[in-house]
Order: structure tokens, then C-alpha cells, then sequence
């Protein structure tokens, strides 16, 4: 749900093409070339500090760390804590974690997709009773995010008898109505005559859905599937509030589980293992499928 | 979404009934069983006070609302929400307009930054919130140690400011990504020969920054506002939940994380339920205003 800045996804994806004029008078050449390098390096050392310091940490022993400060190059405990971390973890195995956490984004990114692609072909090719009404109530869910209805959806999920488990973690992020706009918008610019072809032709509506309208919308729904898979792997609060049973926690939501109550001193190199192998999905997605990522965030802003 | 296109219909479309209402309804019952029905239940829950025994409900009209509102934990909630949602927009927006203005001088290599830049993004917000609690850990964090040093005495378990000023930073942090491509994209769109023309006039780099870039820029900077100010709102619960629960006495306990605090760690239902409905109109007037805006900026 947000402004659709086309244009500008364009300059972003396509920086190279604007500026076909090597020697524009306002880029910087020289001295103030490196200077503009150096402030952008800073910045990423700002950014990347954080995240080098957990590697670091995962790659030492405890003794090292409990002892500040901490050494600030990596260690020779790389593969003693990720294993220690994948196989043993603190209260469950972080690969099975991870299991939890993939099953949970891919359910939610499959499935969004799925039932928004089928409301969206309805809405737009079929003029059917109570069709403004159904628009209507998928539009006012963009209203409602899961942080303010948690304790009745809870409830919900616990009437259904769906605490830890898979579709407890997913239905109920499933139903967004981003995806469906999205689509929507899409199937409108998808000219006419393709239907009425279609319709001459004596084609039954799925056929047209399958053969026509679902291979035209692959790259709107490979981007939105980069952002909804993580978006669904990044969720922290509903894995926390229904996967009280730790074979069953994400791995996001598993990291804070891991420190212990009290007094007693968490396991640092294991607990920045996972944080680093929790982002590891992600950063692999959103690196890997750069230019889908940018097209899926201008495109749907979540 | 722009609304006027909301209304847009099909030329082209196909007959039938029982097949269309079969493609929404796994959408429809979905949004039912999850959305409304939950959402109606804290509206109906928010009006009434289970006894202690969880056994019956005592209807307290608005009763929830008044006691909320005069609460001073409630109020000092809202107060501190505002201040958090406007550090972390600010701070990650300044440093995010601060990159891409850099990266958008480079001929060469913006996308070699640009691609590094992106990472924060993918980063949870409860991991991001582990990664600065453990740089600032008060026994074992380094940046701790090094204030030590310095004579400095950091403490964000005890001092509610620099808890404040931690959850900031982390949920900035993870943000600036999303802020930079955005105004990288915006910087890339602004015509070259207008900033030429300045340049060629005599204008320096702030004078054009101030005076044109800027200016530019603004469709993009509010759109950013209102994006960032629903961020902090919702969600950010996983840094404050990582880093310091809410404390030390309640300074970062966000609206979010008091809906949970008192739902399901304090189990205060009604007080839980009238706050989600708070909640709730904020987030119906803040889409309202993002729609309002944004269709104002689609005529520009």
C-alpha cells in the first residue's frame, strides 16, 4: 500500500542508462571523488560493524568474550560453536529452528500469493453479486495489523487447537490485503483483447487464468514473493505468542529464548552463531534477487 | 494504491457467479476467521472486565477507556512512543538521505554500495536488537567497554535514557536501507541539467542542495514520514522486546509492547482490549492520511 514512484524504480534498477554522459559537470572528480567514497565508507562501516562483531563473536570462545573487550578479528571457534549451535542449540536444535522458520516463510509467501492472484482474477475479469462488498473487506484489513489484534486472534488460534503448529504460524499472516491490490492493479493494465481472444476462442475462464494471466504476472509475483519471504521469516511477536513448545520455535523469535533468565551468563558465541545464521536467508534472498527486491518494494512497500 | 483507479472496471469480462465466489473465498474466509472476527472481539472485549476467576464478564461500558486514559502509565506509553517514533525516523532517514546523497554523486560504484546498503534490511528487527544488545551489554559489550575507557558508565538496564537512545539506534539501524534506495531513486529522478544550470551559475554544493535537491526531494521525504512513523509504531516490538522489555521503569515500553505486556504477561484482558482498539484508530487515521496524501501527491 503506497505511492508508486514507476519512474523512479526505473532509476534505481537502471542507474547506468541515465547517466550515459561520462563527464557531467556536477559529478565530482579527484579530491572530492575520494572524499565521497570515504563518507560512503564510513557509513558502511557504521552499518557493518554490528554485524561484524556478531561474526566475530561466533567465531571465538566464551572465555574470550566474558573477558571484555573482546578480540575484534575472528577466531579459530568457527566450527565448534556453529555446529554446537545447529545440533545442539539452547533449548532446540537451531536447524530445526530454522526448518520452522523456512516452512514459515514459504507458507506465507506461497500462500498469499496464491489466494491473492485467485481474488484478484475474480475482482477484475467477473461481475459477480456482493464483488464491491468482498473489495471492500479485503481493503480494510490493510487497516489491521496483526500487533494490534493479538490477544483475540491468540484466541482464535487456541480454539482451533493450531498452537504450535505450521498453520497456526501461518494463516493468520496470510490474509493481507497488499498482495491482492497488487495484482489487481496489475491485471488492469493487461490490455482487453486478450480476454475477449480468449473468450472467442471458447476458452473457460481458468484456462485464460492459467495460460495467459499467470505467465504475464511472473515477475510481479517473484518480487512479491522476495519481500513476503521475508517478511514471514523475519516475524518475530506471533511465533513468540503461539510456539510456546521449543521444537517449534522460529529461529528469529528462538534467539531471545536463548538467553538465560536471571543472572547467569548467556552463551554469546552460540547465541551470535544463530543471529548470524538467522540472517543468512534473507541476506541471500535479497542480495541474490537485487533488482526483483527493489521492483517488489516500490511496488508493494511491504 | 491510488483510489481512483480503485473503481476502475473490466471492458472484457466472464460469466458465471459460483466460479468467482469460489476464487475469493479462501481470501474472504481467511480475512474472516483472522481479521474480523478478532478485531470485533476486542472491541466487544474492551467493554467489559472478566472477574478474577476468568469465569464471567462484567460489562464496564467505557469504562476501560476512561481508566486507560487516566492512567499515567498509559499516557507516559503514548508520550514515549511519539519521542521513540520521531528519534528513529529522523536518525535513520538523516543518515539514509546523508548516503544517498554521496552515492548519487558517484558515476561508477553506486551499486557496489548500493548492494552492501541493502543488507540491514534483511536483517529481523529482533535480530537487529540482538546485535546492538550485545555491543552494548553491560558486562560483556564492547562499545561498553570502550565508554568505560573513555570514563564513560554505561548502563541501559538502569538508565532509561540510554535504554531509550539503544532501541533507537537498533531500530534506525535496520531501516536505513529501505530510506536509502528510496531516496537514491528520488536523487536519480531529479532532471541533471536543473543542477547543472545552478552549477554553472555559481552555485556550490550545499546552496544546491538546499535550494533545489531538497526541495525536489519532498514527495519522497514525506512519503518516507508517514512510512517510517508507521514502522517505529508496529514494527519495532522485537528491539525493545530483545533489548530491554519495555524498562527500566516503563521508559520504552512502546503502545505496541503494552498491548502485550498487559494482554499476556500482566493478562488484563479488557485494558489489552481497549488498548488494541486505541491502536486500531490510530492506525485507521494514520492510513487514512497516507491515502489523502498520497493521492494529493499522484496530481501533482
Amino acid at each position: 500500500m503506497t505511492a508508486q514512484p514507476d519512474p523512479l524504480a526505473a532509476a534505481v534498477t537502471a542507474p547506468k542508462g541515465r547517466r550515459a554522459q561520462p563527464d557531467g559537470m556536477v559529478e565530482k572528480r579527484g579530491a572530492g571523488l575520494w572524499l565521497t567514497h570515504l563518507g560512503l565508507i564510513i557509513g558502511l562501516l557504521f552499518i557493518f560493524f554490528p554485524i561484524w562483531l556478531a561474526f566475530v563473536a561466533s567465531t571465538v570462545s566464551q572465555p574470550e568474550i566474558v573477558k571484555p573487550p573482546m578480540p575484534l578479528l575472528p577466531g579459530d571457534h568457527f566450527f565448534e560453536n556453529y555446529r554446537k549451535a545447529l545440533v545442539a542449540g539452547v533449548n532446540a536444535p537451531v536447524a530445526m529452528m530454522m526448518l520452522n522458520s523456512m516452512v514459515m516463510a514459504l507458507g506465507i509467501a506461497f500462500g498469499k500469493i496464491v489466494i491473492s492472484l485467485l481474488s484478484a482474477f475474480a475482482i477484475v475479469y467477473f461481475k459477480f453479486p456482493g464483488r464491491r462488498v468482498f473489495f471492500w473487506l479485503i481493503f480494510l484489513t490493510l487497516m489491521l495489523p496483526v500487533e494490534v489484534r493479538i490477544v483475540p486472534t491468540y484466541e482464535v488460534i487456541a480454539n482451533f487447537g493450531m498452537l504450535n503448529s505450521y498453520s497456526g504460524l501461518i494463516f493468520p499472516l496470510i490474509a493481507s490485503a497488499t498482495a491482492t491490490f497488487l495484482f489487481r492493479q496489475f491485471f488492469m493494465t493487461v490490455p482487453d483483447e486478450l480476454a475477449e481472444a480468449a473468450r472467442v476462442d471458447g476458452a473457460k475462464p481458468m484456462r485464460f487464468f492459467w495460460d495467459i494471466l499467470l505467465p504475464m504476472s511472473r515477475t510481479n509475483i517473484a518480487a512479491l514473493f522476495v519481500i513476503l519471504f521475508i517478511y514471514g521469516w523475519n516475524q518475530y511477536l506471533w511465533p513468540l505468542l503461539i510456539t510456546t513448545d521449543p521444537s517449534m520455535n522460529t529461529i528469529v523469535m528462538g534467539i531471545k529464548q536463548m538467553f538465560p533468565s536471571g543472572d547467569d551468563v548467556a552463551d554469546w558465541p552460540v547465541i551470535m552463531a544463530t543471529s548470524i545464521l538467522a540472517m543468512i536467508p534473507p541476506v541471500i534472498v535479497v542480495i541474490s534477487m537485487q533488482k526483483l527486491f527493489i521492483r517488489g518494494l516500490v511496488d508493494s512497500e511491504k | 494504491m491510488r483510489s481512483g483507479r480503485i473503481f476502475m472496471e473490466k471492458r472484457v469480462t466472464f460469466k458465471g457467479i459460483w466460479l468467482p465466489l469460489l476464487l475469493v473465498l479462501p481470501q474472504i474466509v481467511i480475512t474472516a476467521v483472522f481479521f474480523f472476527y478478532p478485531a470485533g472481539q476486542a472491541i466487544y472485549q474492551s467493554l467489559f472486565i472478566p472477574d478474577p476467576f476468568g469465569l464471567s464478564m462484567q460489562w464496564v461500558g467505557l469504562g476501560n477507556f476512561a481508566f486507560l486514559f487516566s492512567n499515567s502509565y498509559y499516557l507516559a506509553s503514548f508520550a514515549t512512543t511519539a519521542i521513540f517514533s520521531i528519534l528513529v525516523t529522523l536518525v535513520s532517514m538523516g543518515v539514509a538521505l546523508y548516503l544517498a546523497v554521496l552515492a548519487d554523486r558517484l558515476i561508477k560504484g553506486s551499486g557496489v554500495y548500493r548492494t552492501l546498503l541493502i543488507w540491514p534490511y534483511a536483517v529481523a528487527p529482533a535480530v537487529a536488537g540482538v546485535l546492538w544488545l550485545f555491543m552494548f551489554n553491560t558486562r560483556v559489550g564492547v562499545v561498553t567497554w570502550y565508554l568505560g575507557v573513555l570514563g564513560y558508565d554505561w548502563n541501559h538496564v538502569l538508565n532509561g535514557e540510554e535504554a531509550m537512545g539503544l532501541v533507537v539506534v537498533a531500530s534506525a539501524w535496520g531501516r536505513i536501507s529501505y530510506n536509502f534506495l528510496f531516496f537514491l531513486a528520488g536523487l536519480q529522478a531529479i532532471p541533471k541539467s536543473v543542477i547543472e544550470a545552478a552549477a554553472i551559475d555559481g552555485a556550490r554544493f550545499w546552496t544546491r542542495f538546499r535550494t533545489i535537491v531538497f526541495p525536489m526531494l519532498s514527495p519522497t521525504t514525506f512519503f518516507l514520514l508517514v512510512v517510517n512513523i508507521v514502522y517505529a509504531f508496529f514494527e519495532t516490538f522485537g528491539v525493545i522486546h530483545t533489548i530491554t522489555s519495555g524498562g527500566p521503569q516503563q521508559s520504552t515500553t512502546i503502545l505496541v509492547y503494552k498491548v502485550y505486556a498487559d494482554g499476556f504477561v500482566g493478562q488484563d484482558l479488557g485494558s489489552s482490549a481497549a488498548q488494541s482498539v486505541v491502536l486500531l484508530a490510530i492506525v485507521g487515521a494514520l492510513t487514512i492520511f497516507q491515502f489523502k496524501f498520497i493521492e494529493r501527491r499522484v496530481h501533482y
